[in-house]
């Protein structure tokens, strides 16, 4: 059995570093990957819709995060920038024929291009301006996909064939599980460790204070646009996930709601925080779909709730997010360690 | 030449409501330093109470208007007593995301209520059109623009004269002298709220009765950006010269742009010109420059 000393005793920067401090937790995180592979076994459709929809939600989450929750640039940008993924993604396999496997990255890398070039206000803006002047590129790309009819198909959208591997077709939702179960681990781990280089602790230090950062010799420009280059590219390979779950692209898909969506998650999840990433985007992806069963269920007795349910989630949407933010600002990883410190002590806890 | 000159004057109406929505942003961010995203479900909310009131209760028109204006003050006053006043000294992409918040939870009370439909409100202004120089402005055009600006001018005078407009100004530029002279800070923060949801519903009732009201009169909410971000988002006077800028902009972009691309113009240039002026003039035409220490 490993234990933990209840206190800091690390003597160097390769074992504060370590990305499983014992092992027991390297035990357990492969335990769960290991259950993750093998629970779609035993899952209905509806269950391995859901469980999809979190793994594209986590890509998503943990991309945004790098750009807001770790160098402190906020964007109401993400969910344009995943269009432009699912759009690559499928420009390229309709007209070049691309396997997918060529397709994701090649989308993820386009969007990292958009991204940074949208980043580049961020050199002279902050705060504020920086996000109101994310939120014009959501609405100038949102823009592009509806009038770019040549490559995008306009409102109509742009279908595109499912996913193919070596002439097994991904097109159920149990076999879509396990493309999108491998990309989500390859993603987060790259998250995890990306934080541990020096580009990570470079973002951390400009979201700290960006004045003594540069003052240590951080080039603001590169890593500020290198931020939201990585950022994008989570978000165009989450977005281009999306085009090959569903084959059709619509740009009602990526408006700013979806961006929204994506703030709320490392809100509620925590900012700053791969961990809080999973967790917040689990909960946004959960949380209407429990409301939804609720209403299905409550439907019976009341009429009437199946016809408000869409308002019902939009404002348990926002009440969740209001709540959150008023009572647990740091989000549900803060949880998580004061229960994770707990058991460490455990039963001595003083 | 007719139709530059309808252009512009849509552009005006359009424009003087932009006004209101952003003189209620500017308001808020000026005494609060909070950016409030909910500033167009504060329009909403103001169109639907009052429509409710002439059509179901049958109040005149009158009434219900000054009715709604004091629901809207109670709203903002309260909103920000219960949930604004904890974010004092958060971060500001908490506060923004709190407004966020607030907005879907607006939204989804007002789409419970009253559905998603278009309501039109019952006919209060003529049908009739005023002849101007050989022009047929719709009447409602004429009184929008006139209320517009009869509240703009009882607002200037509000913070001119008015013992609380002062302490408001003074709050606004150094929360630290203020509190020391005896204001009472936190009164000013929900007045400030309270008097940015009352305009805000002033620009939504003659909205629904130029064009009706549904759920997606909120996006109204969104373009107050541009405009703050042009006109400065510290100023009044920006937020009323930005708002007749950008209502006139952005109809002569739908006017001439529209029929070459085919549609989806008057959407978006209000932010094409809001990303140059942030390229070009971060501060806008009226802001003070913020100034960063270390």
């Amino acid at each position: 059995m490993s234990y933990v000393n209840c206190g800091n005793f690390k003597t160097s920067y390769e074992k504060d570093a370590e990305l499983f401090q014992t092992k027991l937790s390297r035990f357990l995180i492969y335990a769960f990957i290991t259950a993750l592979f093998a629970v779609p076994f035993f899952l209905g459709d509806y269950l391995l819709y859901v469980m999809n929809l979190i793994f594209i939600a986590v890509i998503g989450a943990v991309g945004l995060n790098i750009l807001t929750g770790f160098t402190g640039l906020i964007s109401l940008g993400q969910g344009a920038f995943m269009g432009v993924g699912a759009y690559a993604a499928g420009y390229l396999s309709v007209t070049y024929g691309l396997p997918f496997f060529l397709a994701i990255p090649a989308a993820g890398l386009i969007t990292a291009v958009f991204g940074a070039f949208f980043g580049i206000p961020s050199l002279r803006l902050k705060g504020l301006y920086l996000s109101i002047a994310t939120l014009a590129a959501q609405f100038i790309i949102e823009f592009g996909f509806i009038r770019l009819e040549f490559i995008t198909g306009g409102v109509t959208g742009l279908s595109i064939d499912y996913a193919s591997f070596l002439g097994y077709e991904i097109d159920s939702d149990f076999s879509f599980y396990f493309l999108a179960l491998v990309l989500c681990i390859i993603m987060t781990l790259a998250g995890v460790n990306m934080m541990r280089t020096r580009a990570g602790r470079a973002f951390l230090s400009i979201r700290d204070n960006y004045i003594a950062a540069e003052a240590m010799g951080i080039n603001l420009f590169r890593y500020k646009l290198t931020s939201f280059a990585i950022s994008s590219f989570y978000a165009g390979v989450a977005g281009s996930l999306w085009a090959y779950y569903t084959s059709i692209i619509t740009p009602e898909n990526f408006t700013i709601g979806v961006s929204i969506q994506y703030l709320s998650m490392i809100i509620i999840g925590g900012l700053g925080s791969i961990l809080g990433s999973i967790f917040g985007a689990v909960f946004i992806v959960i949380l209407p779909e429990v409301l939804q069963s609720f209403s299905d269920w409550a439907g019976g007795y009341y009429p009437n709730l199946t016809q408000i349910i869409g308002s019902i989630k939009e404002g348990v949407f926002g009440l969740v997010i209001i709540l959150f933010l008023m009572f647990e600002p740091e989000g549900m990883v803060r949880r998580w360690r004061l229960i994770k410190a707990y058991w460490k002590l455990w039963p001595f806890s003083y | 030449m007719e139709f530059f000159v309808q252009l512009i004057i849509t552009g005006t109406v359009i424009g003087s409501i932009y006004a209101l929505l952003a003189l209620g942003f500017t308001l808020i961010y000026k005494a609060t330093d909070v950016v409030n995203f909910a500033q167009g479900e504060l329009l909403m909310v103001g169109a639907y109470i009052c429509l409710h009131l002439t059509v179901s209760y049958s109040v005149p028109f009158w009434a219900s208007f000054l009715i709604t204006l004091v629901f809207s003050f109670t709203m903002g006053f309260f909103i920000e007593k219960v949930f604004l006043r904890r974010m004092i000294g958060e971060p500001i992409i908490s506060i923004i995301m709190l407004t966020i918040g607030l907005s879907s939870v607006m939204k989804a009370i007002v789409q419970i209520f009253w559905g998603t439909d278009t309501r039109t409100y019952p006919q209060v202004f003529s049908q009739e059109p005023f002849l101007i120089a050989g022009l047929s402005i719709s009447r409602v055009y004429i009184y929008s623009i006139a209320a517009v600006a009869v509240f703009l001018i009882l607002f200037s005078i509000f913070f001119k004269k008015s013992k609380v407009g002062v302490a408001m100004r003074a709050v606004a530029s150094d929360q630290q002298a203020a509190l020391s002279m005896g204001i009472d800070v936190k009164r000013i923060f929900a007045l400030s709220w309270g008097i940015a949801a009352v305009v805000s519903a002033v620009g939504g009732i003659f909205l629904g009765n130029i064009n009706g009201i549904n759920t997606t009169l909120s996006h109204f909410g969104l373009k107050v950006f541009p405009v703050v971000i042009l006109g400065g988002l510290d100023s009044i006077v920006g937020a009323i010269v930005g708002g007749l800028i950008i209502g006139i902009l952005e109809n002569l972009a739908g006017g001439y742009i529209d029929p070459l691309i085919g549609g989806g113009a008057k959407e978006i240039f209000p932010y094409v010109v809001m990303i140059a002026v942030l390229m070009i003039k971060p501060y806008g035409l009226f802001g003070t420059k913020a100034v960063e220490k270390v």
